[in-house]
C-alpha cells in the first residue's frame, strides 16, 4: 500500500492549476469559448472605462502644462525693451458663439522669444493660425471673420501651441502696434497654477465615473458567473480524480483569470482605439489630443495587477458558499434572511455624509471631493443593496395571478439572486443618469435664466486703455457707422482720490474713491442731465453722495492697492464746476453696464484724459437683432479701431449647447449600459433556460402554449426591473436634489429625461424576452425528452 | 432439454453417422458435458423406433456405431413442432433456449420469431404472476416476485440473444 | 391495422432525424381502458413512436388517428390544445417546476387549460390524496423523495382526466418498490377511468403491468398478441 503523501501548495502548484484552470477555459469547445468571450468583454469595458478615469489627471495636467508653457499675463516688472523681448498683447474674439484665441506680437529686437509650436514669429502682417482656425478662416462660413482678422496666413501653429485639436488661435503681428497695448515680456511660459476644476464639473466628472463603474461591475460580476454549472461539474469531475478542495479553487482562479486577462489586453485596445474619438469632443471648452488620454504608468500598472486581482478574488468568493465535492456541489449558504436594516443604512450614511456640505458653499478642498464620491457611491451602492432586500419583500407578498405571472413570481420567490444581481447594475446606471441629469438641467437653466435676463438688451460693451479723446470719438463714429448699430456711447473713465491723502493709508480706499468720466458735452448728455454745455465745463454729480465741491482738489493718481503709492497728482475742480443730475439706467437690466453712477463729469479741454492714470475707454453699443450679423459686423469694426480691444458681452449662451452634447452623451451612455446589462440578462435567462430544457419540453408535451411561457420569461425580466427602475428613480432623484442643493441651483426635475429613461428600462425588458424567445422556443422543442 | 430433437435437428442438414453426431452435439452444445456415445445409441434406437430416423447406410466392418443415419420427413416436422413451441419458463431453460437458438439458425428457420414467441409467453406469465400479486396478500406478493424476477433474466437474455443474433449465426455457421 | 373500437391508432408512421431512421412504417393501436407497453431496445424509436402518437412531434409520413382527427394533419396550436385536454404525460424525471409546489404542480395542467385557481387546487387534492401524497402538497419538488415526485407526475397526469396516459419509463429513476407501487397506483387509475395507458419501457416487470405489449426494433412495431394468434 503507498502511503499517503500530503501535497504541500507552494508557488509551483498554484502555478500548475491556474495553467489548469487556464487550459480549461481556452480548451472548452464552443461553448467554453462564448463563455471566455464575454467575460473577457465585460472586463475589458470596466478596463478601458478604468483607463479612460486613471486618465483624467494626466490629461488636465497635460493639457494645463500646454497652456502655462504657451502664455504669459504680464511679468511683474516689465523688462526693458531689448533684444530678447517683445510687446504681447491680446486679441481675443468670438465669432458667431464661437471663442478664438488671439494674440498680438511686436517683437523690439532680434531675438524675440517664441512660444511652443511655433518655429519663429510671423512677419508684419502676418499670422500663424491654428489648423481649426485655417479650416474655419477658408471655408465660406469665415467670410466675415477674415475681415476680422486682416493678417496673411503665414504658417500653422503646431500640435504643442494648442491646447486641442479644435482650439481656434492665431498669433500675428500687425504691422503696427499700439505702444501701450499689453505689455512687454521676455519669455513664455509662466509658474501660475492652475485653477481648480469647478464645483459642478468636479461633481459631474465623480458622478459619471461612479455611474459608468457600477454597471461594469456588474456586468463583469455576470459574466465570470456564466457557464457555472458546467465549472462545477467538471470541477466535481476533479474532485472524483483525486484534486482537494483548494486544488478546485485555484484552477477555478485560473479560468477568471483567463479571461480577464483576454479582458484585459481587449479593455487596453479599446481604450487606444477609443480615445482617437477624444479630438472632436469639445467640453467645457476643454478639447484634448488623444494623446493627451493617457494614464500615468503607476495607475496602468495598477489597474493591470488588480483587474485581474479582481477576478480570482471574485471567484474564490463565489466558492466560499459552495464545496465541490468529488459527486457534485453542495451548497451551503445558509438560506439568507434578508434584513432590511443595514441595507437602509448604507444610503442613508451615503446621504448623511452628503448632506452638512449642502448648508455651506461647497469648496473644491480634497476632503469635500473624498466625502461626495464616498456619499454618492455609499448612495449608489446602497440601492443595489436594498433592491435584493425590496425584490424579496415584494415578491413574497405576491399571490395567485394567471399562470405565467405564477410560474414567473414563484421563480423570482425561489432564487431571486441572478435576476436581483443584474438588475441592480441598471439601478445603478438609472439612478446616476437622473442623478447627472438633473445636475446637468439644474446647471443649464441656471445659465439659461442668467443669460436671459443678460442677454435681452441686444448690447456689447468695449474697453480698452485710451487717453486721447479725438481717437475715441474717431472710434464713436465708425461704430455708429456700422449696419445694424443703433446707438453707441462711449466715455473715457478713470478713478480717482480725495485730498488730502490719509496717511495711514497707503492702499485703495474705497471711502475715498471718486470715479470720474471725459467725454463730450454729447457723450455726457448721455450719462446725465445737464443744464448745459460747451468743452472745457466740469460737472460735479451728486450720484453716491460724495460730498465733491467746486473748488475741492482730487488725486488722480490715486493709491491702487498694489505696490508703493504713487506720488499724489492734484486736480483742482474748476469753481465754474455745476452741478449735474445722473440719468437712471436706461432700463432696470441694463445687463453688465450699471455703472453710470460717476462723481466727476468733465469735457476733454477742461480734463485732458492724458492726465489720468489708467485711463479707460468705455464704449456700449446697442444693435438691432434683425439686421443678419450686426454683431459680426460689429465686431469687425471693433477689431479695425484695435483688434486689442476687450468686448464684453453676454449674448451668446456657450454652456447651452455644451450641456445639451453631454446631455445627449449621456443619454447615449445610459442606453449603452443599459443594452450591456440587457446582455447580462439575456446571458443568464437563456442559460436559466438551457438548464430546464427537459422541464420546457415536458411542459410543451402537457401542451403548455408558447404564449404562456413567453409572458413567464417576460415577468420575471419585468419584475425586477421594475422594482429596480422604481428604486433608482426614487434614488436618482433624491441624489439629484442633493448634489442641486450643493450647488446652490433650484431643484429641477427634467421629467422628459426621466419618462425616456425609464422608456429604454422598459425597452431593456422587451429586448430581453425578445432575444430569449427563440432559445425558449427551441428548448421546448421534444428533443429535451430524449434521456440518452 | 431434449437430446433427441437435438440430434434430429443435427440430422437435418444431412445424414451423419453416430459418432459424428456426438461431436457435433458436443461442438455445439456440449460444453460442459459432452455426450456419451451410449446416449447417443439409446437416444437414435428411440428415434428409428418412432420412425423420426431411419438407417442410411452401414458401413462395412462391426459395430452399431458404423451405421448412418438420415432424418425422415416426420422427424423434420417434430423439430420444426418443437422448435416453434414456447418452453413453459421456468427456471434455468436457459440450456434448452440456447439450444433452440442455436438449431434455428442451423437449419435456416426464423431465430428471431423463435425468440419474440418466447419472449411473449414469458410476459405473458409475468403478466399472470403481476395480476396475482395485485390481489394477493403479502406471501403470495413474495413468491410472485421472486417468479418475477426469475422470468425477468430469462426475458433479457433473450433480449439480448435477439440482439445479439447476426453475431451468433456467423459463430454457428462457422 | 385499425382494429375496431382503438381508442387511438396509427398506421405507415416514417419519422427520420436526418438520415437515421427512427420510425420505418410503424403502426399502433390502443382501446380505452387499454394498457399497452412499448418495448424494444435503446434507440429502436420508442420514444419517438411515443411523441408521434401525442402528437408532440409530426412523422414525416402516416396517420395518427384519434377519435375524429388525424393529429398528422392538426396544427401546432390544435395538437396543443388536444394534449392539454385529452392526453396526459409521465416521464422520467426533470418534469415538475420546481418553483412550483406540489399542489400547484398537479394544478398546473387544469390551470393551463383555464380553470380558476381555487377549483383547480381542489381537484389537484383529491388526486394527491387518491396517489397518497396529500401530506407533501405544500413542498417543492426539490424537497420530496424521488417516489413522492413520481406520484405528483402521475397525479399531475391524470388531474385533467384524459383519455390517454403516455407514460414513457415512468419508474426508470426509482426503486422496484416505489416503482411497483406508482405502476399500481397509475394503471388502477386510468382502469378507473378507462382511460388508455401507453407505457414505453425496456423492463419486463413494467411492461407487466400491461394488456398487452408491443416490440419496436429498427423503428418497426412487432405486435405480440398478433404474433402469438
Amino acid at each position: 500500500m503507498n502511503a499517503i503523501r500530503r501535497v504541500r501548495s507552494g508557488p509551483a502548484v498554484w502555478a500548475r492549476d491556474l495553467a489548469m484552470g487556464m487550459r480549461f477555459a481556452a480548451g472548452g469547445g464552443r461553448e467554453g469559448w462564448i463563455r471566455t468571450a464575454l467575460t473577457a468583454l465585460g472586463v475589458a469595458l470596466g478596463v478601458a472605462v478604468l483607463l479612460l478615469g486613471a486618465s483624467v489627471p494626466s490629461l488636465t495636467s497635460a493639457w494645463h502644462g500646454r497652456e502655462k508653457a504657451r502664455e504669459n499675463l504680464g511679468q511683474r516688472h516689465e523688462p526693458r525693451p531689448a533684444d530678447h523681448t517683445l510687446r504681447y498683447a491680446s486679441a481675443d474674439t468670438v465669432y458667431r458663439g464661437a471663442q478664438i484665441r488671439g494674440r498680438l506680437v511686436r517683437p523690439d529686437g532680434a531675438h524675440p522669444p517664441v512660444p511652443p509650436g511655433i518655429r519663429r514669429l510671423p512677419g508684419p502682417g502676418r499670422m500663424l493660425v491654428s489648423p481649426a482656425l485655417k479650416e474655419l478662416l477658408e471655408s465660406p462660413e469665415g467670410k466675415l471673420l477674415r475681415d476680422r482678422l486682416p493678417y496673411r496666413v503665414a504658417g500653422v501653429i503646431g500640435d504643442e501651441g494648442l491646447l486641442g485639436p479644435q482650439e481656434l488661435t492665431y498669433l500675428a503681428r500687425p504691422s503696427a502696434l499700439r505702444e501701450n497695448a499689453g505689455y512687454r515680456i521676455d519669455h513664455f511660459g509662466k509658474a501660475w497654477d492652475s485653477p481648480p476644476m469647478r464645483t459642478p464639473v468636479v461633481l459631474l466628472v465623480i458622478m459619471t465615473c461612479v455611474a459608468l463603474m457600477m454597471p461594469v461591475m456588474v456586468f463583469i460580476g455576470t459574466s465570470l458567473r456564466i457557464g457555472n454549472e458546467r465549472r462545477e461539474q467538471r470541477l466535481a469531475a476533479l474532485r472524483l480524480v483525486g484534486a482537494d478542495v483548494r486544488t478546485t479553487r485555484r484552477i477555478a482562479s485560473g479560468e477568471a483569470l483567463f479571461g480577464s486577462l483576454l479582458g484585459l489586453a481587449g479593455g487596453a485596445v479599446l481604450f487606444l482605439g477609443g480615445r482617437q474619438f477624444a479630438s472632436p469632443i469639445t467640453l467645457w471648452d476643454v478639447n484634448v489630443f488623444p494623446s493627451d488620454v493617457a494614464p500615468g504608468p503607476l495607475a496602468a500598472a495598477a489597474i493591470a495587477v488588480l483587474v485581474p486581482a479582481a477576478a480570482v478574488l471574485v471567484t474564490l468568493i463565489a466558492q466560499r458558499g459552495i464545496t465541490v465535492e468529488p459527486l457534485g456541489i453542495v451548497r451551503n449558504r445558509p438560506v439568507l434572511r434578508r434584513r432590511v436594516l443595514w441595507r437602509l443604512a448604507l444610503p442613508a450614511l451615503g446621504a448623511v455624509l452628503m448632506l452638512p456640505a449642502a448648508g455651506v458653499p461647497w469648496t473644491d478642498t480634497g476632503l469635500n471631493t473624498l466625502r461626495l464620491a464616498v456619499g454618492s457611491m455609499l448612495l449608489l451602492f446602497g440601492v443595489t443593496a436594498l433592491l435584493p432586500w425590496l425584490v424579496d419583500a415584494v415578491v413574497g407578498r405576491l399571490r395567485g395571478g394567471p399562470v405565467p405571472w405564477q410560474l414567473a413570481v414563484r421563480r423570482l420567490q425561489l432564487s431571486s439572486g441572478p435576476a436581483t444581481r443584474a438588475v441592480g447594475g441598471i439601478t445603478v446606471a438609472v439612478a446616476g443618469a437622473i442623478a447627472v441629469h438633473m445636475l446637468m438641467t439644474g446647471m443649464q437653466a441656471g445659465y439659461a435664466q442668467a443669460y436671459a435676463r443678460s442677454g435681452k438688451l441686444p448690447q456689447v460693451g468695449y474697453w480698452s486703455g485710451e487717453d486721447d479723446w479725438p481717437r475715441a470719438q474717431r472710434a464713436l463714429g465708425a461704430l455708429r457707422a456700422t449696419p445694424g448699430v443703433t446707438a453707441a456711447r462711449g466715455v473715457i473713465d478713470a478713478s480717482a482720490g480725495r485730498l488730502p491723502r490719509h496717511d495711514a493709508s497707503s492702499g485703495y480706499d474705497p471711502s475715498r474713491h471718486v470715479s470720474l468720466a471725459v467725454g463730450s458735452c454729447a457723450e455726457l448728455r448721455r450719462l446725465a442731465q445737464l443744464p448745459s454745455c460747451r468743452d472745457g465745463d466740469v460737472f460735479v454729480t451728486h450720484a453716491r453722495g460724495k460730498g465733491l465741491a467746486p473748488g475741492a482738489t482730487v488725486d488722480l493718481a490715486p493709491p491702487a492697492g498694489m505696490g508703493p503709492p504713487p506720488p499724489p497728482s492734484p486736480w483742482k475742480i474748476p469753481g465754474t464746476a455745476r452741478t449735474a443730475r445722473v440719468l437712471a439706467p436706461p432700463a432696470q437690466d441694463a445687463g453688465p453696464f450699471v455703472d453710470t453712477a460717476y462723481d466727476l463729469l468733465a469735457t476733454p479741454a477742461a480734463l485732458p484724459p492724458s492726465r489720468l492714470q489708467n485711463p479707460l475707454l468705455e464704449l456700449r453699443i446697442d444693435f438691432d437683432r434683425g439686421t443678419p450679423d450686426a454683431l459680426e459686423h460689429l465686431r469687425n469694426t471693433a477689431a479695425r479701431i484695435d483688434p486689442t480691444l476687450s468686448e464684453y458681452s453676454h449674448l451668446d449662451n456657450p454652456h447651452d449647447q455644451q450641456l445639451s452634447s453631454v446631455r445627449s452623451g449621456i443619454f447615449i451612455g445610459s442606453v449603452i449600459t443599459l443594452l450591456l446589462i440587457g446582455a447580462g440578462l439575456i446571458i443568464s435567462t437563456v442559460e436559466q433556460l438551457h438548464e430546464r430544457r427537459r422541464l420546457l419540453s415536458t411542459l410543451d408535451a402537457f401542451g403548455t402554449r408558447r404564449t404562456t411561457l413567453s409572458w413567464s420569461v417576460l415577468w420575471g425580466t419585468a419584475i425586477p426591473v421594475a422594482l429596480g427602475l422604481g428604486l433608482a428613480l426614487g434614488c436618482g432623484l433624491a441624489l439629484g436634489a442633493l448634489l442641486l442643493t450643493l450647488i446652490d441651483s433650484a431643484v429641477v426635475v427634467d421629467w422628459p429625461v426621466v419618462a425616456g429613461i425609464t422608456g429604454i428600462g422598459a425597452g431593456v425588458i422587451l429586448f430581453v424576452t425578445a432575444l430569449s424567445l427563440p432559445p425558449l422556443w427551441r428548448m421546448m422543442r421534444p428533443d429535451g425528452l430524449r434521456t440518452e | 432439454m431434449s437430446i433427441g430433437h437435438t440430434l434430429l435437428g443435427l440430422l437435418e442438414s444431412g445424414p451423419r453417422h453416430g459418432y459424428d453426431l456426438k461431436r457435433a452435439f458436443d461442438a455445439h452444445f456440449g460444453h460442459d458435458r459432452p455426450l456419451h456415445y451410449g446416449q447417443v445409441y439409446s437416444t437414435m434406437s428411440r428415434l428409428l423406433k418412432n420412425g423420426l430416423v431411419e438407417v442410411d447406410a452401414v458401413e462395412p466392418g462391426a459395430g452399431p456405431e458404423r451405421k448412418r443415419y438420415a432424418i425422415t420427413d416426420a422427424g423434420v416436422t417434430d423439430v420444426a413442432q418443437w422448435l416453434a413451441r414456447p418452453e413453459k419458463p421456468e427456471p434455468y431453460l436457459q440450456s434448452t433456449l440456447y439450444t433452440k437458438v442455436v438449431l434455428a439458425l442451423l437449419t435456416d428457420r426464423n431465430a428471431a420469431e423463435m425468440l419474440d414467441t418466447q419472449r411473449a409467453e414469458h410476459l405473458r406469465l409475468m403478466r399472470g404472476l403481476t395480476e396475482r400479486k395485485r390481489g394477493g396478500d403479502f406471501a403470495d406478493q413474495l413468491i410472485c416476485d421472486h417468479a418475477l424476477f426469475h422470468l425477468e433474466a430469462d426475458l433479457r437474455w433473450l433480449e439480448l440473444t435477439a440482439a445479439r443474433l447476426d453475431r451468433l449465426a456467423e459463430t454457428v455457421r462457422a | 391495422m385499425t382494429p375496431e373500437g382503438s381508442l387511438l391508432s396509427a398506421e405507415a408512421l416514417h419519422k427520420a432525424y436526418g438520415a437515421t431512421p427512427a420510425l420505418d412504417g410503424a403502426e399502433f393501436s390502443v382501446h380505452p381502458g387499454e394498457v399497452v407497453a412499448v418495448m424494444g431496445p435503446s434507440g429502436s424509436g420508442k420514444s419517438t413512436l411515443l411523441h408521434c402518437l401525442a402528437g408532440i412531434i409530426r412523422p414525416d409520413s402516416g396517420t395518427v388517428r384519434y377519435g375524429p382527427h388525424d393529429l398528422t394533419r392538426l396544427s401546432d396550436a390544435q395538437r396543443s390544445a388536444l394534449r392539454r385536454s385529452d392526453f396526459g404525460f409521465v416521464f422520467q424525471f426533470g418534469q415538475l417546476v420546481p418553483e412550483l409546489t406540489a399542489l400547484e404542480n398537479v394544478a398546473l395542467p387544469l390551470r393551463l387549460n383555464g380553470a380558476k385557481r381555487k377549483e383547480a387546487e381542489r381537484q389537484a387534492r383529491e388526486w394527491l390524496e387518491r396517489l397518497e401524497v396529500d401530506a407533501v402538497h405544500g413542498q417543492r419538488p426539490g424537497e420530496l423523495s424521488g417516489g413522492q415526485g413520481q406520484r405528483i407526475a402521475v397525479a399531475r397526469a391524470l388531474v385533467t382526466r384524459p383519455r390517454v396516459i403516455f407514460a414513457d419509463e415512468p419508474t426508470g429513476a426509482l426503486d422496484s418498490l416505489n416503482g411497483e407501487r406508482v405502476l399500481t397506483l397509475l394503471t388502477d387509475a386510468a382502469r378507473d377511468t378507462s382511460a388508455a395507458v401507453v407505457l414505453v419501457t425496456h423492463e419486463s416487470r413494467v411492461a407487466a403491468y400491461s394488456d398487452r405489449e408491443i416490440v419496436v426494433r429498427d423503428g418497426k412495431v412487432k405486435d405480440m398478441l398478433a404474433g402469438l394468434i
